[in-house]
């Protein structure tokens, strides 16, 4: 099982990053990925296959002071 | 002359660090443009996946952007949000922001001084926020701080210059520059640290709990700017009470 | 020349060392590069120098306006540019205020303590070629280095007056006075003083960490002039004669360990106004970058010299003296501030109402007379003195004085940190 956010996501496996996010609607140009605790690099993204059991990170900027 | 000042080599005219937190994104542009903000503050979270408006969008093409480390509570985990605020491609800025009290949110100065020295030596821009301590401010000046960030009064509370003996010190002892961080409620209060010699100032909800927010966001720049003016003018004279003394203290001198 | 008043024939000398000493004093090209560190003299990386150098060459005094003075009064703390402004000759007719102002520093940081302590000379033997000075090599006066016998004698009597912390001066000759010889002197000094500083020719941080280990924890050198181009024409012969390796002394002594430094120039030499800026400065960027270290000021003025009775503080008067003290009290409120017995009785009673936290007493700037002093005996062979002294009370004198103004006699409130066995305090 691959957990992405803290949520499980059983469809992930085997995907490559860009394909996972682009499917779920995450803004690809406005993120930043970590797996399992290592940042991915923005343009690795395509290359990247999911494994199994991988934590992912997805972030974004929001309003902050 | 332009009168400037410089955070890791970038060269900045102006002196308000505006905050984007809690209000409404339509309305940054506006307020970034009333401020007339050359810098603002942003902070990271995990990304929804449903479709929603994209901060970035609406801040305006040449504003240097400040990601904060909020959420923080160790220095390895603000040098992890470093690394991914640095990932999005947004340049090398980054406020160090580590809190171990959810109940005043006060910064952690000895984590803050780990970060700043992990991340100075890793090339980042590191401005950071802490509770006004001159010898943590030595010490974040020798790990590599670019700016010394003291805080004014607890975060959002908007009480003014709390900590004004304290600032005043930094200011004095400090040779990077000092800009004043959290708890600034007014103009006036912004004006007042601006005349007392601090760089700039970084202020964001006193602006966002405002009625008219880019209203608020151009008086806290008028009185920025008047703060500075007064500042590098210097201040009159501030006429005593009180009398000549009767027994004079140089009247012993000779020759 | 503007410094004649300052050469004096000695007959004693002849042939090759007249020659040389005669062509030292008209031929600049005979003498060596007084920025050129010597063999063996150590370079530290440090930008203190130029920062205090840049400041002094463009301070304009003149340019200063009671405008500018009164400002500076009027604010709480006290930048550079305030310093400049009460350092300026705008600033004289501010004499009161100034005092004023100087008196709540001194007070907020020392509060009614005044220090006491004396100076030991414990050899006036000198390499050095310094033609406004009583020891300098080619001056015809009785050389002197006491044994350790002769130390711990002057010692005990010193002791037993009542003082408690010792400043001890050599001449400066490292051949005849040296480093483990200081050390020595430094050792015996501990089993009868609480606080030990010295006054020796400049050594590496090594050399200040030895003496360090031997109980001393304070260096004072003055730089005499902060202008390399005069100081050229003052010193003009020996290890003293390279200027930046004297500038750098303080922070080589911080870097052994030392708890403390004292810093001065000798006014009337150049420029007073320039010096002492530049002073207030070297104490000003050194304590920003060793905020731990404790740091004082002394003022001298010229004073005569035997063989030169002439040598007087030119344009330094006693108000001028006064208003830099002032000046430096409001812009370095930390900074201890001595006022040796080169001042008459009166001014050293009056300054320490305003800024002076240390007055010597029972001085003699001889070698080894303090017992003929305190006891009426005379010694057989002592020293000449590096300089006329102008206040020749003793201890008791002094610390009655200092009651008699309300203000509060110190003799020592020292804490060794790091002593051997902890215990010593």
């Amino acid at each position: 099982m691959v957990t992405v956010n803290g949520e499980q996501a059983a469809d992930a496996a085997g995907k490559t990053i860009l394909d996972y996010l682009t499917e779920h609607g995450y803004p690809g140009r406005y993120v930043a990925v970590e797996c399992n605790g290592e940042i991915v690099p923005k343009a690795t993204f395509e290359e990247r296959v999911i494994q199994d059991g991988d934590t992912i990170e997805v972030v974004r900027f929001v309003g902050g002071g | 002359m332009k009168d400037t000042f410089t955070l890791g080599g970038h060269e900045f005219t102006s002196r308000f660090i505006l905050g984007s937190g809690k209000y409404n994104l339509s309305l940054i542009k506006a307020a970034i443009e009333d401020a007339g903000a050359e810098i603002i503050t942003l902070a990271l979270r995990r990304a929804n996946t449903k479709k929603e408006e994209n901060i970035l969008d609406y801040i305006p093409e040449g504003v240097t952007l400040l990601p904060n480390t909020s959420g923080a509570r160790t220095a390895e985990e603000a040098v992890r949000i470093a690394h991914l605020a640095r990932e999005m491609g947004c340049g090398d800025f980054v406020k160090i922001e580590i809190m171990r009290d959810s109940k005043y949110l006060l910064p952690d100065n000895y984590e803050t001084i780990r970060a700043t020295e992990i991340l100075a030596k890793e090339g980042y821009v590191v401005m950071p926020y802490m509770y006004p301590d001159l010898n943590v401010a030595r010490s974040l000046a020798a790990a590599g701080a670019a700016c010394i960030m003291p805080l004014a009064a607890p975060i959002g509370s908007n009480k003014g210059l709390a900590t004004k003996e304290f600032i005043q010190i930094l200011i004095d002892e400090i040779e990077l520059p000092i800009i004043v961080d959290a708890g600034i409620g007014r103009p006036s209060q912004a004006c007042e640290a601006m005349e007392m010699g601090a760089a700039a100032i970084m202020a964001n909800t006193a602006i966002a709990t405002a009625g008219d927010i880019p209203a608020m966001a151009g008086a806290f720049k008028k009185a920025i700017e008047a703060g500075r003016t007064a500042y590098l003018t210097g201040m009159g004279r501030v006429l005593q009470r009180g009398s000549e003394a009767s027994d004079p203290l140089t009247g012993f001198l000779g020759d | 020349m503007e410094e004649n008043q300052f050469l004096i024939e000695n007959s004693a000398l002849t042939g090759e060392a007249l020659e040389k000493k005669r062509r030292l004093e008209q031929d600049p090209s005979s003498r060596t590069d007084h920025m050129a560190y010597m063999e063996g003299m150590e370079q530290i990386q440090s930008d203190v120098r130029e920062r205090v150098m840049a400041q002094t060459a463009a301070y304009d005094y003149d340019r200063y306006t009671a405008a500018d003075v009164a400002a500076a009064l009027s604010h709480d703390t006290c930048t550079i540019e305030d310093f400049k402004a009460l350092l300026s000759p705008a600033a004289l007719p501010f004499l009161e205020q100034m005092a004023e102002k100087a008196q709540l520093e001194t007070r907020k940081h020392f509060g009614n303590s005044v220090y006491i302590f004396t100076p030991l000379y414990i050899a006036n033997y000198c390499e050095n070629y310094c033609i406004y000075c009583g020891f300098n090599c080619y001056n015809q006066i009785h050389r002197k280095k006491l044994t350790m016998e002769e130390i711990e004698r002057e010692m005990k009597v010193i002791a037993d007056s009542g003082i408690e912390e010792i400043l001890m001066l050599t001449g400066e000759s490292r051949k005849m006075s040296d480093l483990n010889y200081i050390g020595e002197a430094c050792k015996l000094a501990r089993k009868y003083f609480r606080n030990v500083g010295l006054e020796i020719y400049p050594v590496n941080a090594d050399e200040y960490a030895y003496l360090h280990q031997c109980g001393a924890d304070y260096i004072t050198v003055f730089q005499e002039t902060y202008n390399p181009d005069k100081y050229e024409t003052l010193h003009l012969m020996g290890h003293k004669r390279v200027w930046p390796y004297r500038f750098e002394a303080q922070e080589r002594a911080l870097r052994g360990g030392m708890r403390g430094v004292g810093f001065s120039a000798l006014l009337g030499l150049d420029d007073f106004r320039k010096d002492a800026l530049a002073t207030g400065l070297h104490v000003y960027y050194l304590q920003r970058k060793y905020p731990h270290a404790e740091m004082s000021l002394s003022c001298p003025r010229l004073r005569p010299i035997i063989n030169n009775e002439k040598i007087n503080p030119r344009d330094v008067h006693e108000k001028q003296l006064c208003q830099i003290l002032c000046a430096y009290r409001i812009f370095l409120p930390f900074a201890g501030i001595t006022v040796s017995s080169r001042e008459n009785a009166r001014f050293r009673n009056g300054i320490i109402r305003i800024a002076a936290t240390k007055v010597s007493a029972g001085v003699s700037t001889g070698i080894g007379d303090h017992e003929a002093k305190y006891s009426g005996k005379e010694e057989a062979a002592a020293g000449d003195e590096q300089f006329e002294i102008a206040d020749s009370r003793s201890f008791d004198e002094m610390y009655d004085a200092i009651c008699a103004q309300g203000l509060q006699p110190v003799l020592n409130d020292y804490i060794y940190t790091d002593a051997e066995d902890g215990s010593r305090f």
